[in-house]
């Protein structure tokens, strides 16, 4: 079963641990572009460039107040899918970490 | 020893919605790499993951040969994956094909690539399925079954993010 190109364009932006941390910050509530900047000790092209993003695929709604532009999440649920990838980083992790400890004794033998 | 302040950690990424990759750095060379994954002996040593133990590691290591893992957890419970070798190139490259053999469906295509870096070697897996259900079941695959949840709030989302284009459109 084909799916629209939407699906497959969040999958993308939520792929990116630096959007990911956009996501992060706004699960907390609405902020504007400075907090954002402020908070993730980037440069503000940086920060527009990752909110672009995100607005394309409509993960960020916008909102204009004043001379500020304010951030939020669309869809509460966001949260476990991020919760979901790092699971499974977190699994490879473990798995990882244990293969390390078995590379240092064979690079050891080889010595 | 240097390794232990060069930690590395697992990058996943889902470059499209039928994938799945995972990137790793190494602090050694990428022969020693190839060999944990390609030794029945070491992947029983690092293949669980401290999560149980792995009673079979069958490795036919050739074109058209089968290898199957089966972890038994602290429960009991069993994990067995399999699949066939397609493509091997010593020290490199893994092509084979990979099925949870609890959802026997989803045949998935492994590829691991193995190189070179300064300092020592990188990994990275590709899992590539045939339909994103597969996937969802693939990284739920060992996990907790509280993961449903998720998977399932993960397809809500989907769908509102479908019907709020078509509204757009």
């Amino acid at each position: 079963m084909a799916r629209a190109a939407t699906t497959t364009d969040v999958f993308n932006a939520i792929a990116e641990p630096g959007r990911r941390q956009i996501l992060d910050l706004l699960v907390h509530g609405e902020l504007s572009v400075n907090e954002l900047v402020e908070q993730l000790g980037l440069a503000q092209p940086q920060v527009s460039k990752r909110l672009h993003v995100l607005r394309e695929v409509g993960l960020v709604l916008v909102r204009d107040d004043g001379r500020q532009r304010y951030y939020r999440l669309n869809g509460r649920a966001l949260k476990p899918i991020h919760d979901w990838i790092r699971r499974y980083e977190q699994m490879w992790n473990e798995r990882f970490d244990a293969l390390d400890e078995l590379l240092e004794e064979l690079n050891h033998e080889e010595d | 020893m240097a390794t232990l302040v060069n930690k590395h950690s697992a990058v996943v990424t889902l470059p499209i919605d039928t994938q799945i990759q995972i990137n790793r750095d190494f602090n050694v060379p990428k022969e020693l790499v190839y060999r944990a994954w390609t030794t029945p002996e070491l992947v029983k040593r690092w293949w669980s993951a401290g999560h149980g133990t792995v009673t079979i590691a069958d490795i036919d290591l050739q074109v058209g040969g089968m290898w199957r893992w089966v972890t038994v957890t602290e429960t009991g419970f069993e994990v067995a994956f399999h699949g066939v070798y397609q493509q091997l190139t010593a020290n490199e490259l893994i092509v084979c094909t990979e099925v949870y053999e609890a959802m026997p469906d989803g045949e998935a295509l492994n590829t691991i690539t193995f190189s070179e870096r300064d300092g020592g070697s990188s990994l990275t897996l590709l899992v590539q399925h045939s339909c994103q259900e597969h996937r969802d079941g693939h990284v739920n695959s060992g996990m907790e079954s509280g993961m449903q949840t998720a998977l399932d709030m993960l397809e809500s989302i989907a769908l509102e993010l479908l019907e709020a284009a078509a509204i757009k459109a």
